[in-house]
């Protein structure tokens, strides 16, 4: 028994492609159905990515931007969980990039403009890689919620974006993390974007004091969940099927 | 009744317009954290095969290029193996396979620099034309959009097993890159409109 097909999406848990009011995607959503297929070699196989590309300091946000000894401001935390797939099983390996607004709301990036500032020791970027049980874990500020132009008021919940590769390339997935008790959540036209309140409680870490290093950082835990494979136990795969 | 219990696959959000800040730093002016951006390479002097440049625009409903728009290709390589995963085998060690590119600020164009992939099987063991499998991402896209791009001129798409299970066969066009110029392949991906671009829930 070896890995087989990827497990199907479940489009009704991910987020409307066309969602009137997050405004963007009314002319960047695909109108026709998609194309449902079983996956083959090119979804089921993908890049993998060793330890030793990451630098020393690519999973700490506080200091990979800073200039020597100076650190970015901000609440520090500490986000850490699992990579997993549907079956439950970690995903060792799993690279996982994430980027964030400073502690006032601010991006680093050249077409933002909200009026709050850049920190000169923060940068925004880091990423990991999951250990052999699939754990991660990384250093950084809590960013700021911002407004941003849809509605003439809207500000995003404080978040933090992750894009995460598993083993297949069928299986990348781009989502954002929130935090536990933000009352912008349940506000946001991204965040409603995905309809089962269960779904969306999927991406709000919890604060976690038994992982919080006192006197220095709060920790909060988020898990990811990959998509999952069939073990090829009697898969028939007659010419045609 | 025991339960069946599976766990959900993360929700998708948006990358947003801001993608660059981590996928390619160097790209968007964040330097000194990562030597290179991720993807950006994925040939070198020693890859086997043909040389080929793949270039596009993706453009939104009103014709629009979108100008915040990330792409990622996975392909095999040039014996039509890939590079990880593959239970064949491991690809050439000279090519990624994978490559990563954001659209310039100004037109939205993004080009890779790769080699023409080899045949690939179906699950069933006949052969796929030579395809690359495509990943959009941007601002205003809730999921990461999954297509493929094959070749002009192929005499493998006809027949090819993916190829051939779409109902709007009329549609097929729209999955085959143009050649600009000799080695450069034009792939524009249209999300909406009269031309829009065949997606994939796969
Ligand atoms: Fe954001």
């Amino acid at each position: 028994m070896s890995d087989g097909p990827l497990f199907h999406r479940d489009r009704t848990w991910h987020p409307k492609p066309l969602s009137p009011d997050y405004k963007t995607s009314v002319v960047r959503s695909p109108q026709k159905a998609l194309l449902s297929m079983n996956t083959t070699l090119s979804e089921e196989t993908g890049p993998v990515f060793a330890h030793d590309m990451l630098g020393e300091l690519d999973n700490d946000l506080i200091l990979n931007f800073a200039k020597p000894g100076e650190m970015a401001l901000g609440q520090r935390i500490i986000v850490h969980g699992r990579v997993l797939d549907e079956n439950g099983r970690g995903v060792p390996g799993a690279l996982l990039e994430f980027w964030q607004a400073n502690a006032g709301g601010r991006y680093r990036h050249a077409k933002e403009g909200y009026l709050a500032p850049l920190d000169p020791n923060f940068g925004g970027c880091g990423r990991t890689i999951t250990d052999a049980d699939g754990q991660y874990s990384f250093r950084t500020i809590k960013p700021g919620a911002y407004p941003w132009p849809n509605g003439v008021n809207d500000w995003r919940p404080a978040h933090i974006h992750f894009s995460v590769f598993g083993r297949s390339f069928g299986q990348r997935l781009i989502t954002q993390m929130y935090f536990e008790g933000d009352p912008l959540i349940p506000l946001c036209p991204i965040v409603r974007t995905i309809s089962d309140p269960e779904a969306v409680a999927q991406l709000i870490a919890p604060l976690d004091m038994n992982n919080t290093v006192p006197m220095d950082a709060r920790a909060y835990t988020f898990d990811i969940v990959l998509r999952g494979r069939r073990s090829t136990m009697f898969e028939n795969r007659m010419e045609g099927n | 009744m025991q339960k069946l219990t599976p766990l959900k696959e993360s929700p998708s959000q948006t990358a947003g317009p801001y993608v660059h800040i981590g996928c390619v730093p160097n790209f968007c002016g964040i330097t000194g954290v990562y030597d290179q951006d991720l993807g950006s390479t994925m040939v070198n002097d020693q890859t086997k095969g043909e040389r080929i440049t793949v270039t596009g625009t993706v453009f939104d409903g009103t014709g629009t290029p979108l100008k915040d728009a990330l792409v990622e290709i996975w392909q095999a390589d040039t014996d039509g193996i890939y590079k990880t995963g593959d239970p064949r085998g491991a690809g050439d060690p000279n090519f990624t396979g994978w490559g990563r590119a954001a659209g310039d600020y100004d037109t939205g164009i993004w080009t890779f620099e790769t080699i023409k992939p080899g045949a690939v099987p179906f699950p069933d063991g006949r052969m796929m034309a030579p395809h690359i499998a495509f990943w959009i991402v941007a601002r205003g896209i809730n999921i990461g959009l999954q297509t493929r791009i094959y070749f002009p001129n192929d005499p493998m798409v006809a027949n090819d097993p993916w190829l051939t299970r779409i109902e709007h066969q009329n549609r097929v066009q729209t999955l085959i890159a143009k050649e600009a110029s000799p080695a450069t392949f034009q792939f524009d991906i249209h999300l909406q409109g009269p031309d829009e671009t065949i997606f994939f829930d796969v």
